[in-house]
């Protein structure tokens, strides 16, 4: 790693050396600095995509990471899959039913410290009516006022029924679809 | 690096390669446009994205033809006109051809730019990845969309003119001008000249 720059060096000192003493709970999502985004392959061509509005409630506490808690939801028809036809096409039944199935959440379950700045955040995600088991690791970041919990794993839509019948096949849409979120929050008085 | 069979005088004929290239370039321009006509208002559907994806696919191997063409066209004086041939035609036939090479690499282009704008990266044949020239704008990824459009079909008239005027210089001016492109038409006898 002979090639950082020493400001990042730096950087990561302080971030490790950061959390402090007193107690904090970063509890306020802030949705403005927040993302939820997407990759998906179409004809092996990378897509991005978004959902533009969810809602979070967390609360960490960097002394007691292990009793962090966090719960998404995620208005289904908010996505952004990069056209409008696309758009159009994914609110219909074969995709995410978004009539029947407005919402995708996802609870913690139980939150794992892996040392440093890093956690493993599990949990129940549910979306389309089926709710399966979910593992991820998370970052955080820890600047002034706010907390930055950044991830990205891959979910497999089919394992929920996303894009069915002439959609089934992975050769046009692939069934891995990588997930990025960003979720910001910032502290409100401690408990 | 091709022999000329039956070819008495030296620019009287094109070579086999200019030959390959002009058809080879015909038909897949033929092929991809009657398939960009076709699968731009079909809904959604995973073969709507196949074609697609076949079309851009063949928009990116066009244009590499086309390099070629033109790299053939730069080294090679093509054959002399026929000698009766009235100035202004000569005129139009040059401006046609002109007009040809250059839609010939804006039509890729502007499918190229189009994608870029639109969101949807060009991937040659799936495995390899054109840069995106633009970034993600969905008012100027229209605005190419029209311009592709356009293009495609300036260059549909004048395939037609070009095509109109080859049957014209065979059929009714009874020269060699469309026996150049397709040798099997030359009388054998000989020279048509």
């Amino acid at each position: 790693m002979k090639f950082w720059p020493n400001s990042l060096v730096l950087a990561c000192t302080l971030a490790v050396l950061a959390p402090a003493a007193q107690a904090v709970e970063f509890n306020q999502l802030q949705l403005n600095r927040s993302s939820l985004s997407f990759v998906y392959k179409q004809m092996n061509v990378p897509v991005e995509g978004q959902f533009k509005s969810f809602r979070s409630k967390l609360a960490y506490d960097p002394a007691k990471p292990a009793a962090a808690k966090a719960e998404l939801e995620i208005d289904l028809a908010s996505i952004d899959a990069g056209s409008k036809d696309a758009n159009d096409e994914v609110a219909g039944k074969a995709w995410f039913n978004t009539k029947a199935f407005p919402i995708a959440k996802f609870v913690a379950t139980s939150v794992k410290p892996l040392g440093g700045n890093r956690l493993e955040l599990a949990g129940k995600m549910s979306i389309k009516g089926k709710t399966l088991d979910l593992v991820t690791p998370v970052t955080v970041t820890q600047q002034g006022n706010s907390a930055t919990f950044d991830g990205s794993l891959v979910l497999k839509r089919a394992d929920y029924g996303i894009g069915d019948g002439i959609w089934a096949d992975f050769g046009t849409v692939a069934n891995e679809i990588q997930i990025k979120f960003r979720l910001v929050a910032t502290a409100a008085a401690a408990k | 690096m091709t022999s000329h069979p039956a070819a008495p005088t030296p620019n009287t004929g094109y070579t086999f390669t200019a030959i390959g290239l002009h058809w080879l370039i015909a038909l897949t321009i033929i092929g991809s446009f009657a398939l960009g006509f076709y699968m731009a208002d079909l809904p959604i559907s995973p073969q709507k994205l196949k074609f697609y994806s076949w079309h851009k696919w063949a928009g990116v191997t066009i244009f590499l033809f086309v390099v070629l063409r033109l790299g053939w066209r730069l080294a090679h004086q093509p054959p002399e006109l026929p000698a009766g041939m009235p100035a202004w035609q000569r005129s139009v036939a040059a401006a046609t051809h002109v007009l040809l090479y250059l839609l010939m690499v804006a039509v890729p282009l502007s499918g190229w730019l189009m994608s870029s704008a639109k969101g949807f990266q060009t991937v040659w044949f799936g495995v390899l990845p054109l840069p995106d020239l633009l970034t993600k704008n969905a008012e100027l990824g229209d605005l190419l969309q029209q311009m592709h459009k356009l293009l495609n079909y300036s260059m549909a008239a004048l395939v037609f003119a070009h095509l109109g005027a080859a049957l014209k210089h065979h059929f009714i001016d009874r020269d060699d001008i469309l026996a150049r492109m397709l040798p099997f038409l030359r009388n054998p006898s000989g020279d048509t000249q």
